[in-house]
């Protein structure tokens, strides 16, 4: 397991009304972890270290616990996860009632165990944790190879382990799978991909976007040009680097300026036909979906290269 | 100083920031080479950054700019009110309003013409509304207090379409809307706009000779053959047209059209005829300078016009209102 998805401390500090609120949780949570124990009793062997209501309050957290929990064990997802432009699982996450990420509608859900991301609101995140509820934020992953500790790591929590390890173990096959392919390719043949995303902003090295398109066998331009960082991206500057492959999102509904910029004249010459390419929502989370990410882009530079 | 050698150098400033506007961006590419390849269409992605990129830019600055500038002195004339000005009464605020409407709810998807329609639509509003509050002689007071209401309301029903959007990044465009940004213009805003602008301005250029016989009262007005009803209805439908199509595509761009004819009316005489034209040039030199500002001073930020403007323009703005006072 990460070292980075820390544990909550339990509250402290006596005679304040939030030790008392921290205490009426925890007579509570006594009551629904023993009605836990007694349902999930007979299938689950480390009893002690399953938490029988898990709500998840943020993307990646939603992807990873709708993958690994028992059924009835996940209580509530993100609202967000219901949006296929995002989550890869939008249809599965509508199943789950949805939450907005406020301390009090995840509090009045009784979970035992809530799932963050470490950029979740720290007012909602501190409000719990000081009402008595363990909260665990997550880390976010930013290379291939460490989508395997995360799931390890959320199932653990979850008190999956071994559903958590094969999920792991699977995706570990794939990736060495997909990087054989990949490093087929020599490093001079490799075509060049950047990201162009709304308000211009551009995805930097060390992102898993970047570990995606070179997964797929692509040079990624940021890194040929020494820019590290994500950031704005000015469009002149793109149209004159001329990569092989601009990389859009997908907009959504409604209208907005910000999106505009991607339909802009200049952008659309560049990424006319085979050089543009939209990214879904398998890019978004550091999951094991991201292969899916990989295999689509890839069997895209088949395609280009059968172009030719 | 004679109206030839005026217009001639007030001509040569918009060029020769026209052509600095052009030479400047993120990429640096030498001013030479640069030219070429916008003239002759030959050098590849240079092409196409000068042609798709920095031109429509430039062209938009400087029409934006002399709409703005020409409805304010036309403004001005007509009401014969040094505060008369089209983002200060409400008109651009309203002209957001009509086309964040058209872009939310899929009329400008729908069809060409629907977002500078739907621009002018918002303006026209807010130009009766104003005109029919602050009557024909255009009280300063009133005409104020009633851009200042048409404002506010309009800026958040502007701030409620976005907030309603099903899109995310909408919401936190309400800054563009009331602020106006260049930034990422392309040739389809350009000929978007261009048409409206165009009518706006050769409708409001022909009032010359009527604003100047105004100047001597309405009556003496009339007496020199000056039909009232047909000047009010050209500055209406021309300044809604106009700043309309202006704001549908770059946002509120506020103070142009008070600042512009400001600096330049002793210099044309006080006649407002001539200040027609002159604020013409003057607001395309103004819009100009201030998009070339935002690129210096901000490279990667997308600085908002209007805060360049709205530093020039707000001073100003304070200092006519302590003289009108003074007057008073």
């Amino acid at each position: 397991m990460s070292h980075r998805g820390a544990v909550s401390p339990s509250a402290s500090g006596p005679g304040s009304e939030t030790m008392v609120g921290a205490r009426q949780a925890a007579g509570r949570r006594l009551g629904v972890f023993l009605t836990g124990l007694l349902a999930l009793a007979p299938s689950l062997p480390a009893v002690a270290d399953t938490p029988a209501r898990v709500v998840s309050m943020n993307l990646c957290t939603d992807l990873l616990a709708m993958e690994l929990a028992a059924p009835g064990q996940l209580v509530s997802v993100s609202h967000i996860a219901r949006d296929p432009l995002v989550s890869p699982l939008a249809e599965a996450a509508a199943q789950y009632p949805g939450n907005r990420g406020g301390a009090e509608e995840i509090f009045l859900m009784q979970p035992d165990l809530v799932l963050a991301g470490v950029w979740t609101d720290p007012v909602a995140v501190g409000m719990l944790r000081r009402l008595g509820i363990e909260v665990v934020q997550v880390d976010v992953v930013t290379e291939l190879d460490e989508v395997a500790d995360r799931v390890r790591q959320v199932g653990a929590l979850l008190g999956q382990s071994a559903r958590a390890e094969a999920v792991a173990h699977d995706y570990l096959a794939r990736l060495a799978s997909l990087r054989e392919a990949a490093a087929a390719i020599p490093a001079d043949a490799r075509r060049v991909a950047e990201f162009y995303y709304p308000n211009g902003y551009s995805l930097g090295v060390n992102t898993m976007s970047h570990e995606i398109l070179r997964a797929a066998g692509f040079a990624h331009l940021a890194e040929a040009e020494g820019r590290a960082y994500s950031g704005t991206l000015p469009l002149e500057k793109l149209v004159l680097s001329g990569p092989d492959l601009v990389i859009r999102s997908e907009t959504y509904a409604g209208a907005s300026r910000s999106e505009e910029v991607l339909g802009h004249p200049a952008l659309v010459a560049l990424a006319a036909g085979p050089h543009g390419y939209r990214s879904t929502a398998d890019w978004i989370c550091g999951v094991p979906q991201v292969l899916t990410a990989v295999d689509d882009l890839a069997g895209h530079r088949a395609r280009m290269e059968a172009g030719e | 100083m004679r109206p030839g050698v005026q217009a001639l150098s007030l001509g040569g400033l918009v060029g020769l920031l026209f052509a600095v506007s052009l030479l400047i961006g993120p990429a640096q590419l030498g001013a030479g080479e640069s030219l070429r390849a916008l003239w002759s269409g030959e050098g590849g992605a240079t092409v196409l950054v000068m042609r798709e990129i920095r031109l429509p830019r430039a062209l938009l600055a400087a029409m934006v700019g002399a709409v703005l500038g020409l409805s304010g002195a036309a403004l001005q004339g007509y009401l014969r009110n040094p505060l008369a000005e089209p983002g200060l009464i409400g008109v651009s605020g309203a002209a957001a309003l009509g086309a964040v409407i058209a872009l939310q709810t899929g009329l400008a998807g729908a069809a060409t013409l629907a977002l500078p329609l739907s621009g002018l639509a918002g303006a026209l509003v807010a130009v009766l509304i104003v005109l029919l509050l602050a009557g024909p002689r255009g009280g300063a007071l009133t005409l104020i207090l009633a851009g200042i209401a048409v404002s506010a309301l309009a800026g958040a029903l502007t701030a409620l379409v976005l907030n309603l959007s099903p899109n995310p990044f909408a919401a936190s465009e309400i800054v563009f809307w009331t602020l106006g940004s260049l930034a990422d213009r392309s040739m389809v805003h350009v000929a978007l706009a261009a048409p409206f602008i165009g009518l706006a301005m050769v409708a409001l250029l022909s009032q010359a000779r009527a604003l100047d016989a105004l100047t001597l009262g309405e009556d003496a007005a009339q007496a020199m053959g000056v039909s009232l009803t047909r000047v009010r209805l050209t500055l209406v439908l021309a300044i809604a047209a106009g700043v309309g199509a202006a704001t549908a595509v770059a946002g509120a761009i506020g103070f142009v059209g008070l600042v512009v004819p400001h600096l330049l009316r002793r210099w044309v005489g006080a006649r407002p005829g001539r200040l027609l034209w002159a604020s013409a040039l003057g607001g395309a030199a103004l819009v100009l300078a201030a998009d070339i500002a935002v690129r210096l001073i901000a490279p990667d930020r997308d600085l908002k016009l209007g805060v360049i403007m709205a530093l020039i323009g707000a001073p100003l703005f304070l200092h006519l209102i302590w003289r009108t006072r003074a007057e008073a």
